[in-house]
């Protein structure tokens, strides 16, 4: 069993932030784990992204040219990675700054308002984290609790912050669990 | 230990610090400036001393002289950077000093890019400066196999007195893997005194000198045999290899180093669920290479692919090693592209419908 994905923003966005959590967590489950962010001349507010590879057995490529899910933050990422997504994995998408529909019919879709759904919840820097839960909800990829610890973890300077990003994993993982229906059942076992 | 989370560049300079490495000299080239960086925050808190030279040349030379104090001593830089230290590495290797040197080789030649490469596989394995000497050359595959390498280089430096390299790239230094330090590692040879070491002497032994000039050839001559014997107990003693789905029959044998053996790896695994046979054999040591290793593996299958992320370097040794007993086909992306694992997984099925060429020889 093997979960990957790229994350995909502008700097900035937290993007590689957001992957780094996810790798942590699904090391603390005791999966194996690679992260690995894209690298090369790149200018300020250009584009960044990070490859997550969470696995039962040894990861093999820490590459992934067709992942399993790719989650687009802004258009230039929807544009860079859409066609790559493995045919009938996940598109994630911030519809807060996507404005357009995915061209593929391959895919299942969810598309997270993160910016706003951040916003709402007065810590506009969480979209990142809304964009986590969302993966974390359609995928099941790593225990959302994990997730919450990890959070607790690299917060843990500033503690003020700590309840705002946990909200936001939340109202994001709501949002995937309910488009996909397949995580539905680890809601309500998270919720138990 | 627990694990950590750790970009290899990091677990890199925290296996240095570990192995009991104390002085750094660097300078800054992409994509390696972590390790420095690290280094520069880590080595002030175990007492030790990071230095930001003003070029590689001058980095490299100031290890030549920390290393002949005997202490532990690494420098890191990338490809260019690493021409730059070449001839230090000769006159390291001529005066028998130790040291750990870091290649996270980038795309060339020239400036090229920064973006993963193994296009210095030549340089790295045949001695990488003039005059007539190796280097023991590791090649990782992961962050963890580099933390570990990397505390085994340093005591390999000290029991053979001579250079060793860890040959990595953009893929190991800057992705993040879980890594353990085994908190009661011991060494993986059996080290003597450096009683050769320039400490200060104040008279009660014979003056230590550290020197790679030899007027009398005579004399040069017997050091040069003295340094061969050496290459010659490493090739006897320091070879490694890994297999890779190699317990199970098979037709095609894929070599391949480094991060390229991981994307193989992955191809392997989705061509074996297909039934497809193939396995792969992965050289850790570069220099010593494992000849036989290979060639008894490559015996097993019909046909070997050699993947690399050069026009076709390591392919030579594979040819030494096979002297033509199996066909051997080539695939490569160079510029700082990557190999991926559709791209094996085409090669495998063209070489097993017979559609490949074989490379040819000579």
């Amino acid at each position: 069993m093997q979960n990957d994905v790229i994350m995909a923003g502008f700097g900035g966005q937290g993007i590689l932030l957001i992957g780094k959590m996810l790798a942590y967590a699904g090391m603390h489950e005791g999966k194996e784990v690679s992260w690995l962010p894209s690298y090369g001349p790149e200018m300020r507010g250009g584009t960044c992204n990070c490859t997550v590879v969470i696995s039962d057995r040894p990861v093999g490529s820490p590459v992934i040219r067709s992942p399993r899910a790719v989650l687009a933050m802004n258009l230039p990422s929807l544009d860079k990675f859409e066609r790559d997504v493995r045919p009938g994995g996940l598109l994630l998408v911030n519809s807060s700054l996507i404005n357009r529909d995915p061209a593929r019919t391959d895919l299942t879709v969810v598309k997270v308002p993160a910016n706003e759904i951040a916003n709402s919840l007065g810590n506009p820097r969480a979209a990142n984290m809304v964009a986590l839960g969302a993966y974390l909800g359609a995928t099941g990829a790593v225990s959302i609790a994990e997730v919450e610890a990890v959070v607790r973890e690299t917060f843990s300077a500033k503690p003020q912050l700590v309840d705002s990003n946990l909200l936001a994993l939340h109202r994001g993982f709501e949002v995937g669990a309910a488009a996909t229906g397949k995580a539905v059942a680890s809601v309500a076992e998270e919720g138990s | 230990m627990a694990k950590k989370l750790m970009k290899g560049s990091e677990a890199i300079g925290e296996a240095a610090v570990q192995a009991g490495c104390r002085l750094f000299f660097g300078y800054p080239i992409t994509p390696q400036n972590e390790i420095p960086e690290y280094m520069s925050l880590r080595l002030p808190q175990v007492g030790g001393c990071f230095v930001q030279a003003e070029s590689e040349v001058a980095a490299s030379n100031m290890l030549y002289g920390a290393a002949g104090t005997g202490e532990r001593v690494m420098t890191s830089s990338s490809s260019p950077g690493i021409s730059l230290m070449s001839e230090a590495a000769s006159y390291l290797a001529g005066a028998e000093l130790p040291v750990v040197i870091v290649n996270i080789v980038r795309a060339g030649p020239g400036l090229g890019g920064i973006l993963p490469s193994q296009g210095d596989y030549f340089q790295a394995t045949r001695g990488m400066g003039h005059g007539d000497f190796r280097l023991l050359v590791l090649a990782p595959w992961s962050v963890q196999e580099a933390a570990d390498l990397v505390q085994d280089a340093f005591d390999l430096a000290d029991f053979y007195r001579n250079p060793v390299m860890v040959l990595g790239d953009g893929l190991i230094g800057q992705m993040m893997e879980p890594v353990e330090f085994s908190s009661d590692r011991q060494p993986i040879k059996e080290l003597q005194p450096k009683t050769w070491a320039a400490t200060g002497c104040p008279g009660d032994r014979p003056t230590n000198i550290i020197n790679s000039l030899f007027l009398d050839p005579e004399e040069l001559e017997r050091h040069n045999w003295k340094l061969k014997a050496k290459y010659d107990a490493m090739t006897r003693d320091e070879i490694r290899s890994a297999s890779y789905a190699a317990d199970d029959d098979y037709d095609v044998l894929i070599v391949a180093y480094g991060t390229v053996a991981r994307v193989c790896s992955t191809a392997i695994d989705e061509l074996r669920e297909r039934g497809v046979r193939v396995a792969m054999v992965r050289p850790i040591t570069l220099f010593p290479y494992p000849y036989q290793a290979i060639r008894d593996a490559a015996l097993r299958a019909s046909s070997v692919l050699v993947v690399e992320l050069s026009t076709g370097q390591m392919i030579e040794d594979v040819r030494l090693a096979l002297e033509g007993a199996r066909p051997i086909h080539f695939h490569s992306r160079v510029g700082g592209m990557l190999v991926t694992p559709d791209e094996v997984i085409e090669k495998v099925e063209c070489i097993l419908a017979g559609g490949a060429a074989e490379v040819s020889h000579g």
